[in-house]
C-alpha cells in the first residue's frame, strides 16, 4: 500500500499506541514507549512486520506505545495505513493482509 | 489465531456485560469478570470518527484474546448507519460467538442482517449458521413486532430491550417500580418464550443506586428473563447471586429430573414427587434449574 496522505489512529491511554504515518522514503521509524528498556525491540518488530505484511514499503511512521499489546499495535498501525489511502471504512482484507 | 469453538445457541446468559470495541484498556482482560457474555460494542460507545479504527482493535482481540467460555458478542451498528455491512464483515471473520442487532424493529431487519452474515461466511470460509444473532428492541414500534422478531431466523436467540431508547420514546423516565417500561417488558417475554428464545433486560445506568439495582434484578428474575445487561464488572455478582437457585428447588429439580428417567424407562407418563404431580412438562424446567446450578457451583452431581 502506499502512504497516500498523512493519518493517525490510536490514543495516548494506558494499554494504547497511537501511530502517525505520513509520506516518506523507505521505512523510517520512530519509537518512543513507556516500555522501552523491556520491549521496545518487540515492539519494532510487531510495526515492522505488519507494514510487510500491508506491502508498505516508503512510509514515515511513529509510534508513541504506552504499554500497547501486540494485537493493539497492529491494529493501529493497520488502521493508520488504511486511513492515510482512504480506505479503512469498507472491504478490510480481514484474516488476508489484516490479521 | 484463538480457536472459538462453535457458538451454543441456547447457553447460560444471566450477564452480557458492555465493553467499549476501541478502548484496549478494556477489552484485553474482559474475560476475568466472570460474566456469562460480553458485548463487545460497535455502536454507542464508539464516536462516529472511530468506527474504522474500533474494528481493527475488535478483530484482533477476536482473533488473539482467549476469552475462555466466555461468550463473545458484538454489538453492531444500526442498519440506518453507514457502518453495519463492514461491522458484519468483520464480525464474521473474527469468529465472533454472535451478533447484536441494534434498533431491530421488523424481521425484515433481521433478514437483512442474516443475509449478510452469510455472505460473509461464505466470503470468509467460516460454516454456514455459525453466527448467531440477537435483537435489541429500542422502540415502541419494535415492541409491537417482537414475535415477528423473535421469530425470524433459526441464528435467533435471543431478544433485549433498551431502556434508554425505549423511555425516550415513550415520553417517559426511569421508575424505581418499572411502570415506565412494564407493558414492554412484558410483551417481549410474551413474544420471547413463544418464539422459544431467550430474554435480556436493559442496563441498570445509577451505579451509586445499589438498593435500586438490586430490585431491578429481583423483579427481572420474577418476570421470568433469562438475564440482564450490565454496564460494570461490579453488577455481575448481584445479579448471579438473584438468578442462582435456591437449595431446596435444586434439590426438587434433581428429584425430578431423575424420577422422570426410572418412571418414563418403566412406561409411566405421570407421578408424583414429594406429594406433587409430575408430568414431562416439568422436565425442561428442572434441567435448566440443574444447568443453573452447576454455573453458580451449587450442583456437582451428575445429572
Amino acid at each position: 500500500m502506499e502512504i497516500l496522505k498523512p493519518a493517525v489512529a490510536g490514543t495516548l491511554e494506558s494499554s494504547d499506541a497511537q501511530v502517525s504515518v505520513e509520506p516518506g522514503q523507505g521505512i523510517d521509524l520512530e519509537l518512543s514507549s513507556s516500555v522501552m528498556n523491556q520491549y521496545g525491540r518487540q515492539i519494532k518488530a510487531t510495526v515492522l512486520e505488519t507494514l510487510e505484511r500491508l506491502d508498505v514499503k516508503n512510509v514515515r511512521i511513529t509510534v508513541v506505545d504506552k504499554g500497547a499489546l501486540d494485537c493493539t499495535l497492529k491494529a493501529r498501525v493497520e488502521c493508520a495505513v488504511f486511513r492515510s489511502c482512504g480506505q479503512s471504512a469498507a472491504n478490510i482484507p480481514w484474516g488476508g493482509a489484516v490479521r | 489465531m484463538i480457536h472459538r469453538p462453535k457458538p451454543e445457541r441456547f447457553r447460560l446468559r444471566r450477564t452480557m456485560m458492555f465493553m467499549n470495541a476501541q478502548k484496549p484498556g478494556l477489552i484485553k482482560d474482559a474475560y476475568i469478570y466472570g460474566c456469562d457474555s460480553i458485548m463487545l460494542d460497535l455502536e454507542d460507545a464508539v464516536a462516529e470518527n472511530q468506527k474504522d479504527a474500533a474494528r481493527f482493535s475488535l478483530y484482533h482481540a477476536l482473533t488473539t484474546i482467549d476469552y475462555g467460555d466466555t461468550e463473545v458478542i458484538v454489538r453492531i451498528n444500526g442498519l440506518d448507519t453507514p457502518h453495519w455491512q463492514e461491522d458484519i464483515r468483520v464480525c464474521v471473520a473474527g469468529r465472533a460467538d454472535g451478533i447484536r442487532i441494534a434498533k431491530c424493529e421488523s424481521a425484515r431487519d433481521v433478514k437483512t442482517v442474516e443475509a449478510a452474515v452469510e455472505a460473509a461466511e461464505r466470503e470468509f470460509g467460516v460454516e454456514v449458521g455459525r453466527t448467531l444473532l440477537m435483537a435489541a428492541l429500542e422502540s415502541p414500534k419494535g415492541i409491537l413486532n417482537a414475535y415477528e422478531i423473535c421469530s425470524a431466523s433459526d441464528r435467533m436467540f435471543g431478544v433485549a430491550i433498551s431502556g434508554g431508547d425505549f423511555r425516550k420514546c415513550m415520553q417517559t423516565t426511569f421508575q424505581p417500580d418499572g411502570v415506565d417500561m412494564l407493558a414492554a417488558r412484558g410483551q417481549m417475554l410474551l413474544a420471547a418464550r413463544a418464539a422459544g428464545i431467550q430474554c435480556f433486560d436493559t442496563v441498570f445506568t445509577d451505579l451509586d443506586d445499589s438498593e435500586g439495582f438490586e430490585a431491578e434484578v429481583r423483579q427481572n428474575k420474577a418476570m421470568g428473563f433469562d438475564g440482564k445487561s450490565l454496564i460494570n464488572p461490579k453488577q455481575i455478582r448481584l445479579v448471579h447471586q438473584v438468578f442462582a437457585p435456591t437449595e431446596k428447588e435444586v434439590r426438587q429439580a434433581e428429584k425430578i429430573v431423575r424420577a422422570f428417567r426410572e418412571q418414563s424407562a418403566a412406561g409411566v407418563g405421570v407421578f408424583t414427587v414429594d406429594g406433587k404431580m409430575i408430568d414431562v412438562a416439568f422436565v425442561p424446567g428442572a434441567e435448566r434449574t440443574i444447568k443453573l446450578a452447576k454455573a453458580c457451583g451449587m450442583y456437582k452431581g451428575d445429572l
